[in-house]
């Protein structure tokens, strides 16, 4: 794509065009491992991605039966068992570093795997060339095609496949609004025309990026928009298992029939350019590490072929890490596979990935369902009563966060003789503790007032609730009960 | 900058330019990029055209599609209104003693007079409606006219001190010394008895000389124990708040000059909804009194 046209710059050595026109890629069908393996995870993807919001998940009446649900109306994200509150937003933090890391640890060990088997645009790109081919048939065909006069077998062809395209596109794009809203509702709705305007833009834009993305715009995504490709290829050094064209064991290249004339000995490349028409992303291998290259190692099936065919060894392409390929043409042993996969970059990657999954894990055991948090008044920080008392104002948020109404108590601790009562009750009815109800999944507020008789001092104090029902569960909040001495310490 | 050439690795021309020997492969955009450069052009003049864009002397261009975020907000407003207009209305319905029975309503009322508040009281009583010296804290139980939502409520609505309504609250305590009544030394012996029976100074012969004086002047007002009086606003002295001040030097100068603090009718300022808002508000602050059950029997009430 880079490659100096000269026909356009002949007579003008110093001009070249405002724009580079795209080179079409035709990649040619190929079986192999690693193309099984690529039908593989772009089904268990798309099934996951399709299959995920239709599962059921019985929460009792009080919450949404879908297994996972980023319900953004009430602020809470359900997966399983797990509910997620917007406090609580530290361990989708978790995740993202997570996913980071494991970006890392992924990209150090193995190459751009994420780019070339897991990435959405790879996934649907691979999909409309499945289409292409079917369609128009394999990449001969579609070459003529391309070259071929527009007419009325050609317009035909192209509104099918493109009719194709938008369907895939509306079916996975559309998809993506059901793990906002209870599936099947959004279901009715959707095609009901009740659904909120939200849902049919957010189907209308993915289905036109799937479209525009995955059909026609395909590897110029990967080369030009993305950012990924850069971070990545950054991440990888010479101990990554990544495609590699050994050339050491390629160079000279030459087909079969001239190496039988060749004066001096050929390599093993036949320069059969199978690698290149199988390639997604119309790159040649062969001129080493490019950021083109997805490492999907297509390639590598095509060139096993080839090499079977001539009855040469496997592996001309292949996964393999740049310091290998060096000591390969040494004719020294390479490293073992696993020695290269688990090194002390790696392993500290892995370590860090596992430490913070631990850490979450432990999180999650260990929270609570119930929540206290208490914001004392400042103005007036205190206010004395006619006979002496003083009264301090605070604002309690108790979070109950099981599906399920509940009552806590609410227990004054550490300011001697004081008591506390609510914005609902009489002074007169003030006392230690308070008993309040909290709906299912709801975060009541509640005003509460502090007593202390005449005299009394600053204090340190502490609101503790618990849950009265047997599955228990308490929280403590500490603050302070000011008086005309000051505060507490 | 050296002429541009091919660079012989890559032959691609180069743009010109050398920094320590690096120099630049000139690269020709793609072609969807361009495209979209030049429709984010077009949509740049077309968004020109049709929203307020260019600014000039004193005004800025309106745009052909009429929008403005002062209309936008105007919209919104609206909206608002008519999404409050069914509360207010039956908060205007009820009475203020309805509210402040109906957990709803109330609910309502506290978090409209919040608001109120902050734009009209806190001039005076302070932005926690803590007062200051001469100004009521509303947070305390201590109340010159009455802490139940209803009296509450009507201070608010006819205010104090308030001349042509014939309702304000009005309390008249004699400037007992500026006007004779009572020597500078018996105004310092009253001093000490009204501290003594507020528990700030301990009982002396000055404060019992006082307590006679006080008996003459003061009781028929404040009374005999100095617990005040809700009928005619007179403050009760035997507790630990003092609207303008507990030591000496304040007392001296009210009892010699008395003191007639006022606050507007905001009955005649506000609607009637947002001063039941206020004084439901008021009433929440802490301090707030039951309203006194109905008398039950007609007889009584007549006797």
């Amino acid at each position: 794509m880079n490659a100096h046209d000269p026909k356009v710059s002949a007579d003008h050595s110093n001009e070249i065009g405002m724009y580079a026109k795209r080179k079409s890629v035709f990649p040619k069908a190929i079986d192999g491992s690693f193309r099984r393996f690529k039908w593989l995870v772009m089904a268990v993807c798309l099934v996951i991605y399709w299959g995920t919001p239709w599962l059921r998940w019985d929460r009792g009446p009080y919450a949404p039966d879908q297994a996972v649900l980023i319900d953004m109306g009430n602020r809470r994200f359900f997966m399983f068992d797990i509910e997620i509150w917007p406090h609580e937003f530290y361990f989708v933090a978790g995740l993202l570093i997570m996913a980071g890391i494991g970006l890392f640890l992924v990209t150090s060990a193995v190459g751009r795997a994420w780019c070339g088997y897991a990435c959405p645009q790879t996934v649907w790109t691979d999909l409309f060339q499945h289409v292409d081919r079917f369609i128009d048939g394999d990449r001969n065909a579609q070459l003529r095609l391309q070259k071929a006069p527009w007419g009325p077998a050609k317009i035909a062809r192209r509104l099918l496949k493109w009719g194709i395209y938008l369907g895939i596109s509306f079916a996975t794009g559309g998809a993506w609004i059901f793990y906002f809203a209870d599936a099947p509702t959004l279901q009715h709705d959707f095609w009901t025309g009740n659904a909120a305007p939200v849902a049919y833009a957010t189907t209308f834009v993915l289905t036109m990026t799937t479209f525009i993305f995955g059909g026609f715009m395909r590897e110029q995504v990967c080369i030009y928009m993305c950012p990924w490709p850069r971070i990545q290829t950054a991440m990888l050094d010479e101990k990554s298992l990544i495609v590699t064209y050994k050339d050491w064991r390629g160079e000279p290249r030459g087909s079969v029939k001239a190496a039988v004339k060749a004066a001096t000995p050929l390599g093993d490349c036949i320069d059969c350019l199978q690698c290149v028409a199988v390639c997604p992303t119309g790159i040649d291998i062969r001129e080493g590490p490019q950021i083109g290259c997805i490492t999907c190692a297509l390639c590598i099936d095509a060139c096993d072929k080839a090499m079977a065919g001539v009855g040469r060894p496997r592996g001309l392409i292949d996964y393999c890490t740049l310091d290998d390929a060096e000591r390969e043409k040494r004719g020294e042993v390479s490293v073992p596979i696993l020695r290269t996969i688990l090194r002390p970059r790696t392993l500290v990657y892995l370590g860090v990935w596992s430490a913070i999954g631990f850490a979450l894990l432990f999180m999650l055991g260990q929270r609570t369902r119930v929540d206290l948090s208490v914001a004392k008044d400042r103005n007036p920080e205190y206010v004395t009563l006619s006979d002496g008392a003083v009264r301090n104002a605070y604002t309690l948020k108790l979070r109950n966060m099981e599906e399920r109404p509940r009552t806590f108590r609410v227990a004054l601790e550490g300011l001697v003789g004081g008591a506390v009562f609510t914005d609902e009750m009489d002074a007169a009815e003030a006392a230690r503790v308070l008993t309040v109800d909290v709906p299912a999944d709801t975060t009541r507020r509640l005003r509460v007032y502090a007593l202390a008789p005449r005299g009394s001092q600053p204090a340190d104090i502490a609101f503790v609730l618990t849950a009265t029902d047997k599955e228990g569960g308490s929280d403590t909040s500490k603050t302070t009960f000011t008086t005309a001495q000051g505060n507490g310490q | 900058m050296s002429k541009p050439r091919l660079d012989d690795a890559t032959g691609v021309e180069t743009v010109g330019h050398e920094w320590d020997g690096i120099e630049e492969l000139n690269n020709p955009l793609p072609r969807w990029w361009l495209w979209s450069f030049y429709a984010c052009i077009v949509f740049a003049i077309g968004y020109c055209v049709a929203y307020p864009a260019w600014p000039l002397i004193d005004h800025a261009t309106a745009g052909t599609l009429g929008w403005s975020s002062r209309g936008d907000l105007d919209h919104e407003m609206k909206e608002e209104s008519a999404r409050r207009a069914g509360m207010l209305a039956e908060l205007n319905q009820a009475s203020i003693e309805q509210i402040a029975t109906d957990p709803r309503l109330r609910r309502a009322a506290i978090d409209g007079g919040r608001a109120a508040f902050k734009v009209n009281c806190i001039q005076c009583h302070g932005n926690g409606a803590a007062g200051s010296a001469g100004y009521p804290n509303l947070n305390d139980d201590d109340w010159l006219w009455g802490g139940d939502v209803a009296a509450i409520h009507q201070t608010l609505v006819d205010g104090v001190r308030q001349p042509g309504d014939d309702a304000t609250r009005t309390s008249q305590m004699p400037a007992f010394g500026r006007d004779g009544i009572l020597t500078a030394a018996q105004v310092q012996d009253v001093v000490s008895h009204v501290r003594a029976i507020a528990g700030e100074e301990k009982p002396g012969a000055s404060a019992q000389r006082g307590a006679a004086i006080f008996a003459a002047n003061c009781v028929v007002c404040h009374g005999a124990n100095g617990e005040g009086s809700r009928a005619v606003g007179a403050p009760a002295l035997n507790d630990a708040i003092w609207l303008y001040g507990g030591d000496r030097k304040a007392l001296t100068h009210t009892v010699t000059n008395a003191r007639y603090g006022v606050m507007p009718a905001w009955g005649a300022r506000l609607d009637p909804v947002t001063v039941k808002m206020l004084a439901t508000y008021v009433h929440s602050l802490g301090g707030g009194e039951e309203t006194p059950a109905p008398v039950p029997d007609p007889a009584a009430a007549a006797k």
